[in-house]
Order: C-alpha cells, then sequence, then structure tokens
C-alpha cells in the first residue's frame, strides 16, 4: 500500500473587507489554491480573540492564517493592528506549549491582491505539509491515563 | 446522629491553604458546625473511606472538594463523593482551574519523577527507584500506591461538579456566602460561580489612577520597578496585573498588599480561558504600532506561561505543554 500523503488542515480567519474579497477575487480570477486551506470570515482581523486560534488548534488545526487589511487600511482604523500585536504575543505562547511558532501566520491581504491570497495560501499549504500534523487531541490524550 | 444536614470536606492535590480559609471563618465556624454535621473531614477529623462508603447515596446535603486531580486515589474518592452527595463545590482555584499544582501540566510523569526521585542533589537514591503502583516484598506483602498521572486536572474534567468556590485561598467573605446561600436555599443556577462576574478591575482601590488609555513600552517585574506609588494601576506602570481577566469578590487583598492580582480568581463568565483573555488585554495596551517595534516591546516579557497561567493552565484552552 502507498503511504498517503499528509494533508494539513488550515483555518484562515479572513477579514470581511479587504482579505474575503481577496480570496472572491482569487476565485473569479480562477486561481488555484489549496483546498486545505479552510476560509472562516470574520468582520475584522481585530475579532479574532487568541481563544478561536488555540480553540482551532485543539480541534484538529494543523496551521491557523489570520488575513486582515494593510495596516492603514483597516475600515476600523485600528483592528488589524490589534491582530499584530495579539499575534506577536502568542508566537512565544506557543512555543512555550511547544508549538512550532509557524503554524500561525498572519498577512495582509487587500481586496484587490487575488494572487497574493493564493500565493500566501500555497506557502502555508507547504509549510504546514514540512512541519507535518500537530494532533493537539492525541497530544491531550496520551497523557490521559485516566479512563474516562 | 442528628438529623442536621450532612456535608464532607475533601482534599485532592492542594496545598492545605483551602482547609486554612475555612478555619480562618474563626467564629462563624461555629455557626457552620450548629447548622450542619461534617462527616467527612480527613485533614481535621478521624474518618475513614469506608465511613463514606457506607453512606446512602445523596445523603450528603453537599461535599467541598479542593485540589485538582493528580492521583488516581483521588480520583475515586471524588467520584464516591459525587455518588454520596446532593451538591459537590469545588472549592478553591486549584478545584475550579487546577491551580499552581496545575503548573506542572508543562511536565509529565517521567520528567517529574526524572527530576524529583533522580536528579535532585541532595537525593540519596543510587537504585533510581520511582514510585510504583504494586510492589511485592518477599511474596508475602502486596503493597499498592495509587497511580500518579501525566496532567493534573481540575475537578471538573472528572466529575460533574455544581458550584465553584474561586480563590486561593477563597476569601473569607466569599465564603460565608456560600455557606449562608446553601442553608437558606437561596443558590444560583447551578453551575455558577459563587463571586461577582465583573472583573477585578471594577473594584479595585486604584482604578482611579488608571488612565483611560494605558500605553506601555516595555514589561517589568515588580521587583525592577523603584518608584512604585501605592496607588498607581500596575498595568500603567507595565506591570502584569491579572485585573482585567479575573473575577473579583477576593476583596482585592492583593492589590491592598502593594501586588499585582495573579488571577486566582478565575476569569469573569464571558472568559473561557484566562491567559488568553489577559493576552488580548496586554496586546492592546502595547504602544508602538510599528511591525519591527512590537517584538521588542514583548521581548521584555520573557515567560508568559507563568504569569499568564499561574492558576489556570490544566483549564486553558491547550491543557498542557507537548512533551516530545
Amino acid at each position: 500500500m502507498t503511504e498517503t500523503k499528509f494533508e494539513p488542515n488550515i483555518v484562515a480567519f479572513v477579514c470581511n473587507w479587504c482579505s474575503y474579497g481577496g480570496a472572491d477575487i482569487a476565485g473569479s480570477m480562477r486561481l488555484k489554491y489549496p483546498a486545505n486551506v479552510k476560509l472562516l470570515r470574520v468582520m475584522c482581523s481585530g475579532r479574532v480573540d487568541p481563544e478561536f486560534i488555540m480553540e482551532a488548534f485543539r480541534r484538529g488545526a494543523d496551521g491557523v492564517m489570520v488575513l486582515g487589511c494593510h495596516p492603514k487600511d483597516c475600515h476600523y482604523i485600528e483592528g488589524n493592528y490589534k491582530a499584530l500585536k495579539r499575534f506577536n504575543m502568542l508566537r512565544p505562547l506557543l512555543d512555550q506549549f511547544n508549538i512550532e511558532q509557524d503554524r500561525l501566520y498572519l498577512d495582509w491581504v487587500s481586496a484587490s491582491e487575488g494572487e497574493k491570497f493564493a500565493r500566501v495560501a500555497k506557502e502555508v499549504n507547504e509549510r504546514i505539509t514540512q512541519l507535518g500534523p500537530l494532533n493537539w487531541k492525541e497530544v491531550i490524550g496520551q497523557h490521559q491515563s485516566r479512563e474516562v | 446522629m442528628s438529623d442536621k444536614p450532612k456535608i464532607g470536606i475533601y482534599w485532592c492535590s492542594s496545598c492545605g491553604g483551602c482547609e486554612e480559609a475555612i478555619v480562618d471563618l474563626n467564629e462563624a465556624i461555629l455557626d457552620v458546625v450548629e447548622a450542619v454535621d461534617i462527616v467527612f473531614w480527613p485533614v481535621a477529623m478521624d474518618f475513614k473511606y469506608d465511613d463514606v462508603r457506607k453512606l446512602k447515596d445523596g445523603e450528603l446535603l453537599a461535599s467541598f472538594i479542593n485540589g485538582g486531580i493528580r492521583l488516581s486515589e483521588q480520583e475515586e474518592i471524588v467520584k464516591l463523593l459525587r455518588k454520596k452527595s446532593q451538591l459537590v463545590f469545588a472549592f478553591g482555584s486549584c478545584a475550579v482551574m487546577g491551580g499552581v499544582p496545575g503548573l506542572a501540566n508543562m511536565n509529565n510523569r517521567e520528567s517529574i519523577f526524572k527530576r524529583v526521585y533522580k536528579e535532585i542533589e541532595s537525593n540519596d537514591n543510587p537504585e533510581n527507584i520511582v514510585p510504583q503502583t504494586e510492589f511485592k516484598l518477599e511474596d508475602k506483602y502486596e503493597l499498592e500506591l495509587p497511580e500518579f498521572y501525566d496532567s493534573v486536572y481540575p475537578l471538573d474534567q472528572i466529575i460533574q461538579v455544581d458550584y465553584y468556590i474561586p480563590g486561593c485561598a477563597p476569601a473569607p467573605d466569599t465564603i460565608k456566602d456560600a455557606f449562608t446561600a446553601i442553608l437558606e436555599g437561596k443558590l444560583p443556577e447551578k453551575g455558577s460561580v459563587l463571586s461577582p462576574t465583573k472583573s477585578l478591575c471594577d473594584t479595585c482601590p486604584r482604578k482611579d489612577t488608571k488612565p483611560d488609555k494605558i500605553e506601555i513600552e516595555k514589561f517589568v517585574e515588580p521587583h525592577q520597578y523603584d518608584k512604585l506609588d501605592d496607588d498607581r494601576c500596575f498595568l500603567e506602570a507595565g506591570i502584569i496585573c491579572m485585573g482585567p481577566a479575573t473575577r473579583g469578590g477576593c476583596g482585592e487583598r492583593c492589590i491592598n498588599a502593594n501586588m499585582p492580582c495573579r488571577g486566582c480568581y478565575g476569569p469573569p463568565d464571558d472568559v473561557k480561558d484566562q491567559g488568553l483573555g489577559m493576552l488580548s488585554a496586554l496586546a492592546s495596551i502595547i504602544k508602538p504600532n510599528k511591525e519591527e517595534e512590537i517584538p521588542k516591546v514583548i521581548e521584555t516579557l520573557p515567560d508568559l506561561i507563568g504569569p499568564l497561567y499561574m492558576y489556570g493552565l490544566p483549564s486553558s484552552i491547550l491543557f498542557r505543554k507537548k512533551i516530545k
């Protein structure tokens, strides 16, 4: 039997005003991007609570992307700066939990950047594929010697 | 035996401070004893597990359990108490969230045993013996020890918990209010935390010095700060104070002693993960907006798990560190 190739599970939080538009344009332009990237539209990248990201990891995501408007372009003026600061704090926290920092990715994609969206999705997919599965359920499970 | 309602008090993975907190009720404990019979309290009185096994199911009005679950013995007894009790109260931060012993979820059984029984400099253990669950001596004696789990669990991950009394240790007023509510039948909805859900900042004696918008350029530890005024908001000074992500009701004991909040009362009702709630709050007070300057501010924080998860690691979303 041939070994099945690892297909990562990537959750992408995309902001309603820029990055979701960018993904939409990528579709209109018939650009290809990996189907492993699952889009979740939020109103703003600043709406992405760190709890959402950790919950995604806990429930089986191998990677999480947060895409928002370019700096100074935020529909809500500074939501993307909030996302940027949280991202910078989450990276060392992930490190302490022994999760590779590269599993979390933040970038800016405007509503016209269909090509950038497709490129970023491909790059992140490749990176996470290289890192391999995270499988947090197993991390919690393997230490549970008790019967539940 | 009298027909007063019966209660039980048990401890698991905890320091004993919660029992101390009950004794610290001072004369109010006499009112408690007047109203109820304590039929099980291993720390203070001589009862055996068999005394509990002999009780009818639901015979105890309430059990107060402090400490997280670390050993198979603790799991066995809390499951027994659950069966015998009408109400189970998670008493203190360790039972509610895992508490300080829950920081052991940054390790596992193997690494803890290695450090404690093999590496510690003052040990004299040439045969590298670590605790075993079973031991036979000359085929005559069979000895048993409880199993040491890989992780620490808050109580509600093991049994169903009806009410939560937070705090390390719970403040006397929190305990008194809880007892009064039980005895007068005025308990709120099941699953409630018996402390206000507003954040500590709401009742903080220093809230007047908190500016409308806090902006900091570096984080400092309390000892690195030489001009800490008695009335200055800790966050504004760059010291991590868990106030924004912690529920009030503790009486601001730490703040009044000129120490920042460490978060022992746990998150307010609408926050699931206290550490991440605080991380959000901290991120939003970082002053620089430039991409290259933000990491420099965060570098001034050498450790995040310690301040953010001092009490809540086992109840956090990720639960534990991945051991490679």
